[in-house]
């Protein structure tokens, strides 16, 4: 093979082997082989994407054709693998990331029965390859197929323990909502297929829907815009489908870890990174962008205040920060959005993971107001979540710092109140990191007993991810180091310029006047931030270190606690509207005005019918007189009517 | 060749399961016969590509212009496939199911497969009505004879709303008939024939109400939760695998055609008729506890969406439909088979009463949660490419003014198939046993080997399509242009 | 001979038939109400074949004759319907020991 990118249906065909094998034979092997096969599949992609990486960082790019997938006359669709940029750098996320959690889940998941513990990897493998063909596909529908793929995984996952009620309707809830938002992507498909004729991104004979943009009216473009927008808001978790993500904490914790990691939350991103040059082209949706992905930024990050779930807590972070990348993509800081998108895989990860070994060694407890003074016992876990919450607060040198900074910067150049809304957010985000922090490691053990005698740290297996995660979230940024430090070019910026380079002229055609930040203000912006965050932790510090918050909220914090009453407001606009519509159906108009209709049409046979009947007497004089009588009537039509 | 074979196969083997009264033997015949059905079936679309092999002529009533011809193409293929495929299907996983008088029971399947055989392949409008009539009565008989509680009540409501439906169709027939020039029956000659304007438009709806009740269509859908429920499930499975795909073939092979100026003048009433369906039946699905009555709606839903493609005009649509038709059959047929596990398992189909199987059979739930996925239509199962294609014509539809409200409004039924299909899941297999599923068994044999291979089907096909498309792409051809030549 | 008075004659018997077979119970009677219809009708057929055929076409000798012919097919078939019709009244008055005909409405049930 003289080309090493041909071989990228490698890297999505480990995970669908192993998914295979753990899902057939999940009875039969051990669990030691399960984890191996499992974690082994995923490292064996990420090796292939590694090779590929290398190459595409020489600068070969390359559409891989495998077959035709859909080939109907007029709409040719293959099954196709574009390997660029773009998409190895998330290849590397997704398998590397997704390897250590593979790794980690192997202990996570030790005390599951052995067919359990093969569903598991089994889910895990099928969740990496739905993530992978997403990401691979060179058109929107294979795109739309992994898609769909994560949307069913986390389905699978989050409903992983079946037997609670409680998990099963937020899995359900996952999947419907992620359909809702699928429905405008898929509608956005048809959209491009009925303007373009292709779903292809781009071709070298120039033919993808990147290169024929112009063909696209205002409207079209606004309008497929905000329909992929409305996919990305449901899988991304954006207002107003964000709801399912923090009930998605019903699954094991290394879930929870993969989805808001490496796969899955990330796809809206990807998606609208993928499509930059139509959200360039449409300034209006590219606010809607900016708007929504501000607004979920704040708001979510308003609720995570009060949580008190340690998942939850997490949970709404991811929201939040989520919001912040699509304010990236909002503003047109696409790299930004990206290396986010990374940064943020490292020390999302890094917090699921680290979560998941303090809720192993609390046996399964979840609030931190039982938790306290963690950090003598969990040594490694408790330095990594610190370097976590750094990471994630923004204090330079540590990778969150770079990315974020990266995003507020491009939304200072284009709105000062972007800005200023966004520093806002990432105070709010520093200090209910650090609340988590300081409640969980800090001061007095608050649980049971049995549960202080059962402290440990977690085994090898779970702590090597936890370190290698934090190694990550320390040093991950300097491959975004902006240029105003002086020490060469944005290494990040310049490996995926190619992919945003149409945006670019594009910006550049609108406003050549803009010209970027001083460096001046550019450090002025920069230590706002730090400013802000660093204030934001010593209040966190002052309020929670001694005395944690262990009341029940009231007032404006219960409101909080509560959500905003999101969820109340959906269940009363939404779901039951849904089931009284359903209910007044199925019993009226079904069973009493429809069939009652077809039934009627028998009803009046048989009525007729019975009335009719009547004449039949039995009386033979009776049939003589009319007979009679109608011989007397024809008679009389015939001699006298006729003219 | 094929054809006549397809049809004398199992008229012949229909009527001497009448004479083997013994369960164990009839049994055994129907399946060798119906193995043997398949393997024509399957040859005909894999191997035999001589046109000669598939075209069957013969003077049948010459005095009316009506010969005993027969012809497949691209659809006939793939629907004869399908009833050759889901007959030994069928027969192997309901194997263990009793009925009385089993060789009644088993030559009237058969002889309904003549007839479903015989509407496929026939290229003569009267021996189209004359099949379509022949595949009813047996289904009258069998749902009437082995049925549930309710059989004799609903089973009549079903032969007379269909019937009435094809008297009308017949009266259709008659008319066209005596504006042929030829006086002539032959498909060819109805092709020809050029009608005004006004004709065609009541036509289309004669026609179209035989074939809207037998698909069935809202708001003329009543008839089939019922008999769906009330039927032996081996039944049901022919009914709505393969039975209302007449009713889309019909509209496909002697409406579309037939009257293309009445399709155009009232597709889109047509079309708004299916998408109400659509959302109707998905909402009314929403609400039903009873397992054979959710999929029932479920099927008007995804029906309905045939209708749809086809009343909206555009040939991906078409392409949509004739893989959908095929996938559709594979599909329900599966998710009966599990029903009739658990039925008979258990007694029950009221979902209010199971609960708990993913733990105590988790094959079983494996394949339930598959085939249901494959009917939401996920990404990589073979309904997807259906409904991809029949969503996407609809959406870039250009003989219809609404065709984005259609795409649109149509588009929330993925929704809602996800919303009532996820609850059914949940309430079958998850959450904790009930009494009735405390000592649940899982499922093996005979009823796993149909259910696997079923599930390699979904997954092939919905994986590598290109077979199904190729195999259809003349037959959508033809027709689409068909849908046009007249156009005044 | 005027035509008329074979006309008025023979309505008046038809009429009367007509009254007898609605009006009477008796079976027996009915049926000889019929059979005085079916003689009106015969009666008419001679009178018309032989006043009004045979007038209008002198030179022909056969001129009216099937008008006759009828009489005698009419006079075969209510030979057979009289056979066929007592055979009825006696089964009738040996099952209801009677032969009033409006214990015969068993046909409505």
């Amino acid at each position: 093979m003289n080309n090493v990118l041909q071989l990228v249906w490698l890297v999505p065909f480990f995970p669908l082997v192993g998914f295979l094998i753990n899902g057939l034979l999940r009875k039969q092997l051990p669990k030691s082989l399960i984890s191996i096969i499992g974690s082994g599949m995923v490292l064996a992609s990420f090796i292939v994407s590694v090779l590929l990486f290398m190459e595409v960082k020489n600068g070969n790019t390359q559409v891989v054709n495998l077959f035709d997938f859909i080939n109907s006359g007029t709409l040719s669709i293959p099954f196709a693998f574009q390997i660029d940029q773009l998409s190895s750098l998330f290849l590397l996320i997704i398998t590397g990331v997704g390897f250590l959690i593979h790794l980690y889940s192997a202990a996570y998941m030790h005390e599951e029965r052995s067919e359990h513990f093969g569903r598991y990897f089994c889910y895990l493998n099928l969740f990496v390859f739905s993530m992978l063909l997403l990401v691979l596909g060179a058109n929107y529908v294979i795109m739309f197929i992994g898609w769909e793929g994560v949307g069913l995984c986390s389905y699978l996952l989050i409903g992983y323990w079946f037997k609670n009620t409680e998990y099963n309707n937020a899995a359900k809830k996952a999947f419907i909502m992620n359909r809702i938002g699928d429905l405008g992507f898929l509608i956005a498909i048809f959209w491009l297929i009925a303007k373009l004729g292709t779903v292809t991104y781009t071709t070298p004979e120039g033919s993808g829907v990147f290169d024929l943009y112009n063909k696209l009216t205002r409207t079209d473009i606004i309008g497929i815009t905000l329909l992929l927008f409305v996919g990305a808001t449901g899988k991304s978790a954006q207002i107003p489908l964000y709801t399912w993500l923090p009930d998605a904490m019903a699954g094991p914790t290394p879930v929870s870890a993969l989805i808001h990691a490496a796969t899955m939350v990330t796809a809206g991103i990807y998606m609208i990174a993928r499509s930059n040059i139509l959200y360039t082209m449409a300034p209006e949706t590219q606010s809607v962008v900016a708007a929504i992905g501000l607004a979920t930024a704040l708001f979510a990050a308003t609720i995570a205040i009060k949580q008190n779930d340690i998942k939850k807590v997490l949970a709404y972070s991811t929201v939040s920060q989520l919001g912040y990348m699509f304010l990236g993509l909002g503003v047109g800081a696409y790299t930004g959005a990206v290396f986010h998108v990374m940064t943020h895989a490292f020390f999302k990860a890094l917090l699921f993971l680290g979560a998941g070994s303090v809720i192993h060694a609390m046996h399964h407890e979840q609030d931190i107001r039982k938790m306290g003074g963690l950090a003598k016992h969990l040594k490694i876990t408790h330095a990594t979540f610190l370097i976590g919450c750094i990471a994630i607060a923004g204090i330079p040198p540590f990778s969150g710092f770079f990315s974020k900074d990266e995003i507020l910067a491009a939304a200072y150049e284009k709105d000062h109140l972007y800005y200023y809304l966004g520093v806002a957010g990432a105070m709010i985000t520093a200090f209910y990191m650090f609340r988590l922090y300081f409640t969980t490691f800090w001061g007095s053990f608050r649980g049971t007993e049995e549960q202080k005698h059962h402290l440990h740290e977690s085994p090898a297996a779970m702590t090597i991810p936890l370190i290698v995660l934090a190694i990550l979230s320390m040093i991950g940024g300097f491959v975004g180091l902006p240029e105003v430090f002086n020490m060469g070019e944005h290494k990040l910026e310049h490996f995926l310029a190619p992919i945003f380079e149409a945006s670019t002229k594009a910006k550049e055609l609108v406003h050549p006047e803009v010209a970027t930040l001083d460096h001046g203000t550019e450090i002025m912006l920069m230590s706002i931030s730090v400013g802000v965050a660093v204030i934001a932790i010593l209040i966190a510090w002052a309020r929670y270190i001694k005395k944690p918050e262990l009341n029940e909220p009231a007032g404006f914090g219960k409101v909080l606690a509560d959500k905003w009453y999101i969820d109340e407001l959906y269940n009363f606009i939404i779901v039951k509207p849904l089931n009284g519509l359903a209910k007044f159906m199925n019993s009226f108009v079904e069973k009493r005005f429809i069939d009652w209709l077809v039934n009627g049409v028998g009803r009046t046979v048989n009525y007729t019918s019975r009335q009719v009947r009547l004449v039949q007497s039995g009386l033979v004089g009776n049939y003589v007189l009319l007979m009679v009588l109608g011989m007397l009537a024809l008679f009389v039509v015939k001699f006298f009517l006729k003219k | 060749m094929i054809p006549v074979l397809l049809i004398v196969i199992p008229l012949v083997s229909g009527l001497l399961a009448f004479l083997i009264k013994q369960d164990k033997s009839v049994r055994v015949w129907s399946l060798l016969t119906s193995i043997i059905t398949m393997v024509v079936a399957v040859a005909g679309i894999a191997f035999i590509h001589k046109a000669s092999y598939f075209q069957c002529d013969v003077p049948w009533l010459p005095s009316l212009g009506s010969s005993f011809s027969l012809t497949m193409d691209g659809m006939s293929k793939m629907l004869c496939l399908l009833t050759g495929i889901a007959y030994p299907g069928i027969f192997i996983a309901t194997w263990n199911s009793t009925y009385r008088n089993p060789h009644q029971f088993f030559a009237l399947m058969l002889l309904m497969q003549t007839g479903l055989m015989g509407v496929f392949v026939a290229s003569d409008a009267l021996l189209f009505y004359f099949f379509w009539e022949l595949a009813l009565i047996p289904a009258y008989f069998l749902c009437s004879t082995w049925g549930g509680e309710r059989r004799v009540a609903v089973t009549f409501k079903f032969f007379i709303y269909t019937f009435i439906g094809s008297l009308l169709m017949l009266v259709g027939i008659i008319w066209v008939y005596f504006h042929t020039p030829d006086h002539s029956f032959a498909m060819s000659s109805f092709y020809k024939l050029n009608l005004p304007g006004a004709q065609q438009g009541w036509l289309f709806w004669m026609f179209f109400l035989a074939f809207a009740i037998k698909i069935p269509l809202f708001p003329f859908h009543t008839w089939q939760p019922d008999t769906y429920e009330q039927s032996p499930t081996a039944v049901t499975m022919v009914l709505s695998g393969i039975m209302v795909k007449m009713g889309v073939f019909g509209i496909l092979r002697w409406l579309a055609p037939v009257v293309p100026v009445g399709l155009w003048g009232y597709g889109d009433p047509a079309a708004s008729m299916c998408v109400i369906g659509m959302i109707y039946a998905s909402i009314v699905a929403m609400q039903q506890d009873d397992l054979k009555r959710l999929i029932a709606y479920s099927s008007i839903a995804h029906m309905g969406l045939m209708g749809l493609a086809i009343f909206v005009t555009s040939s991906v649509g078409i392409q949509g439909v004739m893989v959908q038709m095929f996938n559709h059959g594979i599909n329900i047929i599966g998710l009966w088979i599990i029903v009739e596990l658990i039925e008979r398992q258990f007694g029950t189909r009221k979902m209010s009463e199971l609960g708990g199987l993913a733990q105590k059979a988790p094959t079983l739930a494996i394949m339930l949660v598959i085939v249901s996925l494959a009917n939401v239509a996920l990404p990589l199962t073979n309904a997807f490419i259906g409904e991809f294609m029949m969503f996407n014509g609809v959406f870039g539809s250009k003989s219809s003014n609404y065709h984005y409200i259609f795409m649109v409004v149509g588009g929330i039924s993925i929704i809602l198939s996800a919303v009532y299909t996820l609850n059914m899941l949940q309430k079958v297999l998850y959450g904790n046993t009930s009494t009735l599923t405390a000592n649940a068994k899982d499922i093996r044999g005979n009823e796993k080997l149909v259910l696997v291979v079923l599930l390699i089907g979904i997954v092939v096909m919905g994986v590598y399509p290109k077979p199904m498309i190729e195999a259809t792409r003349h037959a959508v051809d033809a027709i689409y242009s068909k849908m046009f030549v007249k156009l005044p | 001979m005027l035509i008329e008075r074979y006309i008025y004659l023979a309505i008046a018997l038809f009429c009367i038939g007509i009254v007898g077979v609605l009006a009477r119970r008796n079976a027996i009677i009915i049926f000889m109400c019929i059979e005085l219809m079916l003689n009106a009708v015969n009666l008419l057929l001679v009178a018309f074949s032989k006043m009004h055929l045979a007038a209008a076409l002198p030179g022909k000798a056969n001129a009216g004759i099937d008008g006759q012919l009828f009489v005698f097919f009419i006079m075969v078939v209510a030979a057979a319907e009289v056979s066929v019709g007592l055979a009825i009244i006696v089964m009738m008055y040996r099952n209801t020991h009677s032969v009033d005909v409006n214990f015969l409405n068993r046909l409505k049930h």
